[in-house]
């Protein structure tokens, strides 16, 4: 008995040199580059840091200076703006993509590609195409609506109360091809007996949509919320190429905000509490999500 | 129906005639849908290549020319030559080759000590390494500015090298892919004498080559076209990397559309390819992990 327990000791402790030996490379970067920044950037947001001279503590005087920021609250809003435009739609129209490539359906290779193509391409490549695309003057998508008699086409990228809207019209065309493989494959996992048992019931094909794929397409549907809403948050390569933050400041969001303070302004505690505001951002809306989903997920 | 049963041999060629036209009207309707919305996924890939052979002056041409008259291959001839694009091409390919290689050799490694090793910090550790996915780029990137200024690697590549090779998702990845390697397996190369690092090296890597796949193309994208990392740490124009360079032609040559177009068209070409190539892998890993390149 007692040799039995001193051996599964030893057991463990030769495990545990196997496995820190062979996550020893991983660790080393994971702490410098990982957790100790996310630690660090928590200590410099109590900081009037510029990256120079001493490090000096202010407290919570960074917060506050943010609460009376307008720029950083125009940016608040923004980013939420964003997100509620553009995930929604997102999820929405892959969904709708996904059912039809679903099955029944030839060619589903080409069009997933097709699909899926803005995706794997640089953001700023597609930024660029798209700044010409959406040019007020002589864009082929002003050029269409000027054709159907449509004579003040709004000024989409340059106009102050389409800029953001435009952005994320390009954001949902570069990231719905994502989300549609997510549900492409929790379709696939839908067993067809659910189908058949239902429509042994009668039902029809928009019963089976309500009563069988929604329910069981639901864990995939919370899942792409959640990085969704982390993903938009995010959006920056696409709002420095399309609009820079402008026009004025209609396309500043929180990612854009922190970039500059930093990296321009250098003020590093300042941009280090944004960075922070941002995180909580992104917990509340997940939390929200994790505590809505007892109502509508099934697992 | 009574076609069907009417012609034996027809019907074992051909699908029922009524429930075929029924299916036909929807079916159509679907193909209509799904054909608009790729055609709007790939016209701007579409004008952007046609726009980068155009003369400047055709680019905003109404009603669109998608074939221009002539074809101005010179708008590649310049961008390549007025910028030194192929020196950015070097250190893209530089940069995310080195990358992916080292995200492979430590993602891998951690992966079999979270998978396959029992170690009571085991679960707890990992929780931690999938608690920090959920955190924004922003919340570490100015700390990790500060490290590498002071390890002198700020207007380097190895800045970018080294933050790219270490990720949370590679870890996750391996370990939900070794999972599915069975335990006997491990135990039988145990018996027949082989230590964990030749279990590692000659029973679960070469098994795992989809997972290796998914992850090299994922590392390799992501490097491609990342932004805000070369933006930060590269100032030297010598150093940038492709998604930088184009910048020259958004900043300096801002009124020559056609060169831009060029620009971006090299710039993606690679990326295209390499996902044409390995397409299936890429959404398995998709599919599979949720990773975001």
């Amino acid at each position: 008995m007692k040799s039995g327990r001193k051996s599964t000791s030893t057991v463990i402790r030769r495990n545990r040199l196997v496995a820190y030996t062979f996550l020893l490379p991983n660790i080393i970067g994971f702490l410098l580059f990982i957790l100790i920044p996310v630690i660090a950037s928590f200590i410099m947001s109590f900081t009037s840091w510029n990256g120079f001279g001493v490090i000096e503590f202010v407290g919570l005087e960074n917060y506050k200076n943010l609460i009376h920021d307008t720029n950083f609250r125009i940016s608040f809003i923004n980013s939420i703006l964003f997100t509620l435009i553009s995930v929604p739609i997102t999820l929405f129209l892959s969904i709708l993509i996904a059912i039809a490539l679903n099955r029944g359906i030839r060619f589903v290779k080409v069009f997933r590609t097709a699909v899926f193509l803005p995706y794997v391409t640089a953001t700023i490549a597609v930024a660029a195409v798209w700044q010409l695309i959406f040019n007020p003057s002589m864009g082929p998508i002003n050029g269409t609506l000027m054709k159907f008699g449509i004579d003040n086409p709004p000024g989409w990228l340059s106009s102050p109360s389409w800029a953001l809207l435009s952005v994320s019209v390009v954001y949902i065309w570069h990231s719905v091809g994502y989300y549609m493989i997510l549900f492409l494959a929790g379709l696939q996992n839908i067993p067809d007996h659910l189908y058949e048992a239902a429509e042994l019931d009668g039902a029809g094909p928009i019963a089976k949509f309500f009563n069988v794929t929604l329910p069981m397409l639901s864990p995939v549907i919370f899942f792409t919320m959640i990085i969704g809403v982390i993903n938009s948050f995010k959006v920056f390569d696409l709002i420095y190429v399309l609009t820079g933050g402008g026009p004025g400041r209609s396309t500043h969001v929180l990612v854009y905000d922190i970039y500059n303070t930093a990296f321009k302004q250098f003020e590093y505690g300042y941009a280090s509490s944004m960075a922070y505001v941002l995180f909580l951002l992104i917990l509340i809306f997940s939390f929200i999500q994790f505590r809505g989903q007892k109502k509508w997920v099934n697992y | 129906m009574n076609i069907a049963t009417g012609t034996k041999t027809e019907a074992s060629v051909y699908t029922p005639a009524p429930k075929a036209r029924k299916i036909s009207i929807n079916q159509v309707l679907k193909y209509i849908a799904i054909i608009f919305v790729s055609l709007m996924m790939v016209l701007p890939f579409v004008w952007m290549l046609s726009a980068s052979l155009k003369a400047e002056s055709e680019i905003f041409g109404f009603p669109i020319k998608w074939i221009p008259e002539t074809l101005h291959w010179s708008n590649y001839k310049d961008v390549w030559t007025k910028v030194p694009f192929h020196i950015y091409y070097l250190n893209t390919l530089k940069i995310a080759v080195i990358t992916t290689v080292l995200v492979i050799i430590n993602s891998s490694l951690a992966g079999y000590a979270f998978a396959k090793i029992k170690f009571p910090e085991s679960n707890r550790l990992f929780f931690i390494y999938i608690a920090t996915m959920m955190i924004p780029y922003q919340v570490m990137m100015i700390p990790q500015f500060m490290l590498m200024k002071e390890l002198g690697l700020v207007n380097s590549h190895w800045a970018l090298i080294l933050l790219g090779a270490f990720n949370p998702f590679g870890v996750f990845l391996f370990r939900q892919f070794f999972l599915s390697i069975p335990d006997e397996l491990l135990e039988a190369a145990r018996i027949d004498g082989l230590n964990e690092f030749g279990i590692y090296w000659r029973i679960i890597l070469p098994l795992s080559k989809p997972a290796i796949a998914t992850l090299v193309i994922f590392s390799f994208m992501h490097s491609w076209n990342d932004f805000l990392g070369p933006l930060i740490y590269l100032t030297s124009d010598h150093l940038y990397t492709l998604q930088l360079g184009i910048q020259h032609f958004i900043t300096e040559y801002n009124t020559e559309y056609a060169l831009l177009m060029a620009a971006a068209v090299s710039a993606i070409v690679p990326t295209i390819i390499v996902y044409f190539l390995a397409q299936d892998h890429f959404i398995k890993g998709v599919a599979s992990t949720g990773i975001k390149g």
